[in-house]
């Protein structure tokens, strides 16, 4: 069996599954039931001064029947006493000494503050701080979060604070609401980060209800904007993950957050640089109990393609995250359809069609839908094949250009000696 | 006991039509509108629930087709549209078209909406033989186009709508709030008005530019064996006809069903639902042979029906009523004890009216129409059963459809 196991800049972890600082790690209790699921470890609740929070707090958006394919929140830091958070972080440490705690702190941009709270949490027997600079909505106002993440001299001055007191690994928690990523990264780096953790949640307004017009959550008819999660942003995740993986300039661990649900997943952020992988919103879904799958499918997984460690993945797929102006101008591939496979519905043939770039023929028969590839016409674009509710009906294949590899600046060093790309 | 003659099928939940609507892969030209005998743009409705549009699906509906609330429920969908359902190849169930399209109409009733709008009067007046489904889709598809229609109907206003569909799959109750539903669009019916008796054919050619036949067929008719006039020999049509006014209708302990199409087997369910302890369909042929849907022969098993094949009837036994009858099958008599008999052997052409069309051509005990349901009288138009023979409630519409548009054309030609 795969080693499952993480040292994540000097952390321990019995698997890279986190629980993201969120409702889930409200309490010691949630913590404590997650552990007993399978969880590896978690980020609390952030921790700061008292606040008051507002009701109703989450809103999502469904796709067709598919519930909470996005969510979002308005909800603040804990609402807990901090003396009660600490209390029950030292308890969760006392009975779960191999499970990782981590401390997420939020306090008002002072020294004397940040000091503080550091020393707290620390005396708790948290194992590290993860210092909250990415929520966007309610505490940004007051000049906390997503506030200081975007200016990434605060970032960079917190963390130094920080830094001057902390025992145990601080990990910055970056927000993606801000022009290039990497820029709050690297300040973090600067700072003495030992770590980042990405993506924070997205500025959004989930939804407008047609008969109110009030924004959702609703507030009493009001709403105001807030941090979005869940699946549909795991894409943006990824290439803020990758960006900051490949900085060189940051270099330093990373834990992965953004709409990890399963395994799968979870493999994705790591071969992109993740170390860990953080997850809140499929928790607040489906409960705890998803984790089993997790640990159970990375480990069948690595041993699948006997990859010993779990470290050994960490990173494998940034290589292959280029530039456009690097990518292959002479690779080309087209759509090829499965006519044993295929059920008639006419899908691909209307997305080409009024989509895409006219490359597929259609015809009654039957009383079914018979396409067919129009391979002069067709660019190799996908869509077909995506649309296609039929799992392998629609491949797109290979055709041997009979040409070497070609990159936009080579073509346009002349582009008049690959007449063959020229738009026909 | 009055559940056994409830709906089957009962109506989808919100949450249940959202999820199935929400299943649909919206078909590009698709297949199930393509099976569909007048064209229901069934992606398109059903899209329209999914995005809580029910005004503008159940418009899509109705503009196909202004009886899509009864052809949610009685039509053969596993053989039409849901039977041409992609979904088949994709090893899943069917999209429950039929149930999905009584969500949307369901609503459209209840919301008071109109299932049609009447176009701006044109010159040109139809009278309508017959409020059954082809006759009611001809005059709202005249009225659509701004062309005055008037229906006479001598008997029910709905047809065999109202009493020939076995009430598990619509209750008469329901066909008379649909004719009434289309009345408020402005469908003008004269009821109670038999053609040849209270009015004649030659006023109606005076003072109608068409006429469109859509009388549909009449009841079993006796089988000429002897005892077939026996009391507790009992027509088909007779028998659901009854039984949809009331559920006390008298029916037999022992009951056998002479018959092998659809109507023998709302006979025998809805025999077995009054009560009678044992049915027994006979049929002259072999199972596969029975015109019967395959989903209607396993509901009457459901209900508890017996089957007997290669039954020829040759005789009804009783004295003063029926006791007993026999069949001939492989030069055997077969004998069976019974109480009551129901011919549901086909039904029998208006044949008498049809003699009074003139120079309407009749073959085979059907009007004969062209492409544009035309009869060879060109003044005459005709759609239904009566042409078709017997088939389902939207072939009806269909053809009522196709003939007010070529009785709009017609009209045109002839007033230039």
């Amino acid at each position: 069996m795969a080693d499952l196991s993480i040292n994540f800049c000097g952390i321990r972890s019995p698997n890279p599954f986190w629980l993201a600082s969120a409702p889930p790690t409200n309490t010691g209790d949630q913590v404590m039931r997650a552990f007993d699921a399978g969880w590896g470890g978690a980020v609390w609740k952030t921790l700061g001064d008292p606040i008051v929070n507002v009701s109703s707090r989450y809103a999502s958006v469904d796709f067709g029947s598919v519930r909470m394919m996005g969510l979002n929140n308005i909800e603040l830091i804990t609402d807990r006493p901090l003396d009660v958070n600490l209390r029950e972080i030292a308890e969760v440490k006392k009975r779960y000494p191999k499970q990782v705690v981590i401390a997420s702190l939020m306090v008002e941009s002072k020294r004397e503050a940040w000091h503080q709270i550091v020393k707290q949490a620390e005396g708790a027997g948290a194992d590290g701080l993860e210092l909250n600079f990415g929520c966007p909505h309610g505490m940004s106002e007051r000049g906390m979060g997503a506030a200081v993440g975007q200016v990434p001299e605060y970032a960079c001055q917190i963390t130094e604070w920080v830094k001057q007191v902390a025992r145990t690994p601080v990990i910055v928690k970056l927000t993606p609401n801000i022009t290039d990523i990497t820029y709050p990264a690297r300040a973090a780096k600067k700072g003495g980060a030992d770590a980042v953790s990405l993506i924070n949640t997205i500025n959004s307004i989930m939804s407008i209800d047609l008969d109110s017009f009030s924004p959702r959550p609703d507030v009493a008819g009001h709403s105001a904007h807030g941090g979005y999660c869940g699946p549909a942003v795991k894409p943006i995740a990824l290439n803020m993950l990758a960006q900051v993986a490949k900085d060189a300039q940051v270099a330093i661990p990373i834990s992965g957050i953004g709409g990890i649900s399963n395994w799968r997943d979870a493999v994705e952020f790591i071969l992109l640089g993740a170390s860990t992988v953080q997850v809140c919103t499929a928790v607040m879904h489906y409960g705890f109990r998803i984790v089993e799958d997790m640990v159970e499918g990375l480990s069948n997984y690595l041993d699948e393609k006997k990859i010993a460690s779990v470290s050994e993945l960490c990173g494998r797929a940034l290589p292959r995250v280029s530039s456009w102006e690097n990518l292959d101008l002479n690779y080309k591939i087209v759509a090829a359809v499965d006519e044993q496979k295929c059920i008639g519905c006419g899908l691909c043939y209307v997305a080409c069609n009024d989509g895409a770039h006219q490359a597929i023929g259609a015809r009654a028969k039957n009383g079914r839908t018979e396409v067919e590839i129009l391979e002069d016409k067709c660019v190799g674009c996908n869509l077909c094949s995506l649309v296609c509710p039929v799992d392998g009906c629609i491949s797109m294949k290979q055709i041997d250009a009979g040409r070497p590899p070609l990159t936009w600046k080579e073509y346009q060093r002349n582009p008049n000696a690959h007449t063959h790309l020229a738009h026909k | 006991m009055e559940e056994l003659f409830s709906e089957i099928k009962p109506a989808l939940t919100q949450d249940e039509a959202l999820a199935e609507a929400n299943r649909c892969l919206s078909c590009f030209d698709a297949p199930c509108t393509r099976a569909c005998p007048t064209h229901i743009d069934v992606p398109a409705f059903i899209k329209k629930i999914a995005t809580g549009n029910l005004r503008g699906s159940a418009k899509t509906i109705f503009d196909a087709n202004v009886l899509g609330a009864s052809c949610a429920r009685v039509c053969p969908t596993e053989v039409l549209c849901e039977g041409a359902c992609v979904m088949h190849d994709l090893h899943a169930r069917p999209i429950q078209i039929g149930q999905l399209q009584r969500h949307s109409t369901d609503w459209a009733m209840a919301h008071a909406m109109l299932p049609f709008t009447k176009g701006t009067r044109r010159r040109g007046k139809v009278a309508i033989i017959g409020a059954g489904p082809a006759g009611l889709a001809c005059a709202a598809g005249l009225e659509q186009r701004g062309i005055d229609a008037v229906i006479f109907e001598a008997e029910k206003e709905g047809g065999l709508n109202t009493t020939g569909v076995a009430d598990y799959k619509m209750t008469a109750g329901f066909s008379r709030r649909e004719v009434a539903f289309l009345k408020q669009s402005g469908l003008t019916i004269k009821s109670g008005v038999r053609v040849g008796k209270d009015i004649s054919l030659s006023d109606l050619e005076r003072d109608f530019d068409a006429i469109f036949i859509g009388v549909g067929l009449g009841r079993v008719g006796k089988l000429g064996i002897a005892g077939d006039t026996l009391p507790g020999v009992v027509d088909a049509i007779d028998f659901i006809a009854a039984l949809k006014q009331s559920h006390q209708t008298p029916v037999g302990k022992k009951v056998v069903v002479i018959g092998g199409g659809n109507t023998s087997i709302d006979a025998v369910t809805q025999a077995l639902a009054l009560g009678a302890e044992e049915v027994t369909l006979t049929y002259r042929r072999k199972l596969e042979e029975m015109p019967a849907y395959e989903h209607e022969v396993e509901l009457a098993k459901k209900f508890g029906a017996r089957f007997e094949f290669s039954l020829l009837p040759i005789r009804i036994i009783g004295e003063g009523k029926v006791q007993a009858i026999e069949f001939s099958r492989d030069d055997k008599v077969v004998r069976i004890d019974c109480d009551m008999v129901i011919l549901a052997t086909g039904q029998k052409p208006h044949l008498p009216f049809f003699e009074s069309l003139p120079n309407v051509r009749i073959e085979r005990g059907s009007v004969v129409v062209n492409e544009k349901m035309q009869t060879t009288n060109p003044k005459y138009f005709s759609g239904g059963d009566c042409v078709s023979g017997g088939k389902e409630v939207v072939n009806g519409v269909a053809d009522g459809k196709l003939a007010a548009q070529s009785i709009a054309i017609w009209i045109e030609g002839k007033h230039g």
